[in-house]
């Protein structure tokens, strides 16, 4: 087999798993063979009969399609941004959780929704606007925060994090006690559940999504050569200055959305793409698609994880991640302090 | 070839450069002298772009690399920077192939052509056989020659370094500077080197810019610079001046420990 096309169709199959399974686990079990024919059904000109009970091509097109394809969609995203964040500030710990920006994200989402945002399509299609808003103020503030001459330390980049996301996540608290019960549901999303459900969300994430992740994946090259430093990248002709604000924008784009939708969801972004540099090396124009794929893959599973293990309670799929997450981040944080990483 | 014209540089309130003019000749060997802080490294900075100019200009060919883009002034001069802080996961291949950076596009597809430089600078180096190894795990030594031969792939008529032999030993050294005596000689490259090191500056320069306080001391031939007069004044320290015994180039035998009385 090619050896650059391994990891991919490593990932792809791995993702494709996650997929089947995410639609076939639930309240009822359907299994993988009928959930491809049920697919392969609903396209245009194919059609056999149907051998299945009535409600299951509901249940798939309606319910579990589109609770599979948000979830998709925000571990695509946070892989991605988690893979660029720590590409622009050269730190293996930089996670869109981490360094704050997805509480900020969090803080401009609920802002909008205590702020009578329009209600209807129009709202829904925004709210991923006033959280790209709120990442961004967070990723300025963090870095400023953090920024050591030129470099970027992680202790101080961690601790400006941590602080940035307090502050946010208590901001955002206040908000919802102070405002009507309607909000107040939007703490069980903001754990990362997400309250929202059918096509809509999906379609008004899909568009931020696909811009973000498309500037990121271009930006491979650019981000190999900023692991020089900026003044050497600069010297090499890339102009560093730029090309970091454009990958830092994009990140917090993908972030933004993913969390408009989804919640706050950490970890995610910093386990894969770590996994993927380990295994596959540190080339961005593949670490930043292997870990958008990869990120698909583990969140779908940990959504698994999170709607059946207690089942038929839900868990958040943030506290899954989380309880994976963070002992992962100790070890990455041990690994950092062992050996020169970078 | 590189022109460079009352060029001042601040840093905040402080002038870091004071109207510096040098001139380097294609096949010329320049290198900047001057205690630490007098700002050899900023000139090496200015030169290539990565500071702004509070005044003045830098030419290459004639062209004025203030109105080039970062991708047209990496092709007209190249940088050998401290080997400092280089990723350590990057492998040397990689890096020599980022010398083909401003050659490329947005995405950085590299074409046989580019392979070919990479390949060729690794060659002039003698870098081919860590071509697999990750840049973090080199030694100080082998880091430089990897930084040279991405320098060398970027195929440009000017390169600046900036004192590539701090951390070397003697064997290291001198190989070095005779792979860049080669370069000016067979290549016809225009080159600015800062070197921390007078008698090595001695033995390898074609011309010798003494730099004090971001100001021009001193410039012009290795025997017109390095006199007992300049290097007392500018380091604090007495010394003498003998000739090499085999170039006669002078050499600098500084003499601290009679004048503290010792």
């Amino acid at each position: 087999m090619n050896r650059t096309a391994r990891p991919y169709l490593i990932n792809l199959l791995l993702l494709l798993a996650a997929f089947i399974l995410s639609i076939a686990a639930g309240p009822v079990f359907i299994p993988p063979g009928t959930i491809v024919r049920i697919l392969i059904n609903g396209l245009p000109g194919i059609g056999s009969a149907a051998d299945w009970p009535q409600n299951y091509t509901a249940i798939v097109h309606q319910i579990r399609l589109p609770h599979t394809f948000l979830i998709l969609l925000t571990g695509a995203a946070l892989g991605g941004s988690g893979a660029a964040y720590q590409g622009v500030f050269r730190n293996p710990l930089a996670d869109p959780y981490l360094i704050g920006v997805a509480s900020g994200a969090g803080l401009g989402a609920v802002a909008a929704m205590a702020v009578r945002w329009p209600n209807g399509l129009l709202g829904l299609y925004t709210i991923p606007v006033a959280a790209f808003l709120g990442a961004l103020i967070t990723v300025a503030l963090v870095y400023s925060l953090a920024r050591v001459g030129r470099t970027l330390p992680t202790t101080t980049l961690i601790l400006a994090g941590v602080a940035v996301s307090a502050f946010a996540t208590s901001l955002t608290s206040f908000l919802m006690l102070r405002s009507n019960y309607e909000l107040r549901r939007a703490i069980g999303w903001l754990l990362g559940g997400s309250i929202l459900s059918g096509w809509e969300p999906v379609l008004a994430v899909l568009p931020y999504i696909l811009i973000g992740l498309g500037l990121l994946l271009s930006s491979g090259h650019a981000l190999n050569v900023l692991q020089f430093g900026e003044e050497q990248a600069t010297q090499l002709g890339i102009p560093a200055e730029r090309v970091k604000v454009l990958i830092l924008l994009a990140a917090s784009l993908t972030t933004a959305a993913a969390v408009a939708f989804s919640g706050v969801i950490g970890f995610i972004g910093l386990i894969v793409p770590h996994l993927a540099r380990m295994i596959w090396g540190h080339d961005y124009r593949s670490v930043i698609p292997l870990s958008i794929i990869g990120g698909a893959a583990a969140l779908l599973l940990a959504d698994l994880a999170a709607r059946t293990a207690l089942a038929p309670q839900i868990v958040p799929v943030g506290i899954v991640t989380a309880l994976v997450g963070a002992p992962f981040f100790l070890w990455v944080l041990r690994r950092a302090k062992n050996q020169v990483y970078w | 070839m590189l022109e460079i014209k009352s060029l001042f540089v601040n840093y905040g309130s402080r002038q870091a450069l004071n109207d510096i003019s040098l001139e380097v000749n294609a096949g010329e060997l320049l290198v900047v002298i001057g205690p630490n802080g007098a700002g050899k490294s900023t000139l090496v900075r200015a030169v290539s772009g990565a500071l702004p100019l509070a005044h003045g200009s830098v030419h290459v060919n004639g062209l004025d690399l203030s109105r080039l883009s970062p991708a047209q002034r990496a092709r007209q001069i190249a940088v050998v920077p401290q080997a400092r802080n280089l990723p350590a996961a990057v492998t040397v291949y990689q890096s020599v192939l980022m010398g083909r950076t401003p050659y490329l596009g947005w995405l950085g597809h590299t074409g046989q052509h580019d392979h070919h430089s990479a390949h060729a600078a690794l060659e002039r180096t003698s870098c081919l056989e860590l071509v697999e190894r990750p840049v973090g795990e080199l030694s100080g030594g082998e880091q430089q020659r990897v930084l040279l031969a991405r320098a060398l792939a970027q195929e440009t008529p000017v390169l600046l370094l900036d004192e590539p032999t701090t951390h070397l030993d003697l064997q290291h050294q001198s190989s070095l500077l005779n792979l860049v005596r080669q370069l000016v000689v067979q290549q016809q490259l225009a080159v600015l080197m800062v070197l921390h090191d007078l008698n090595l500056a001695s033995i390898y320069a074609d011309l010798i810019a003494l730099l004090v306080d971001g100001k021009l001391k001193a410039l012009g031939r290795p025997a017109q610079v390095l006199t007992e007069a300049n290097l007392t004044q500018v380091y604090h320290v007495p010394v003498h001046i003998i000739p090499h015994p085999e170039y006669g180039s002078p050499l600098v035998l500084p003499d601290g420990r009679k004048a503290a009385g010792l």
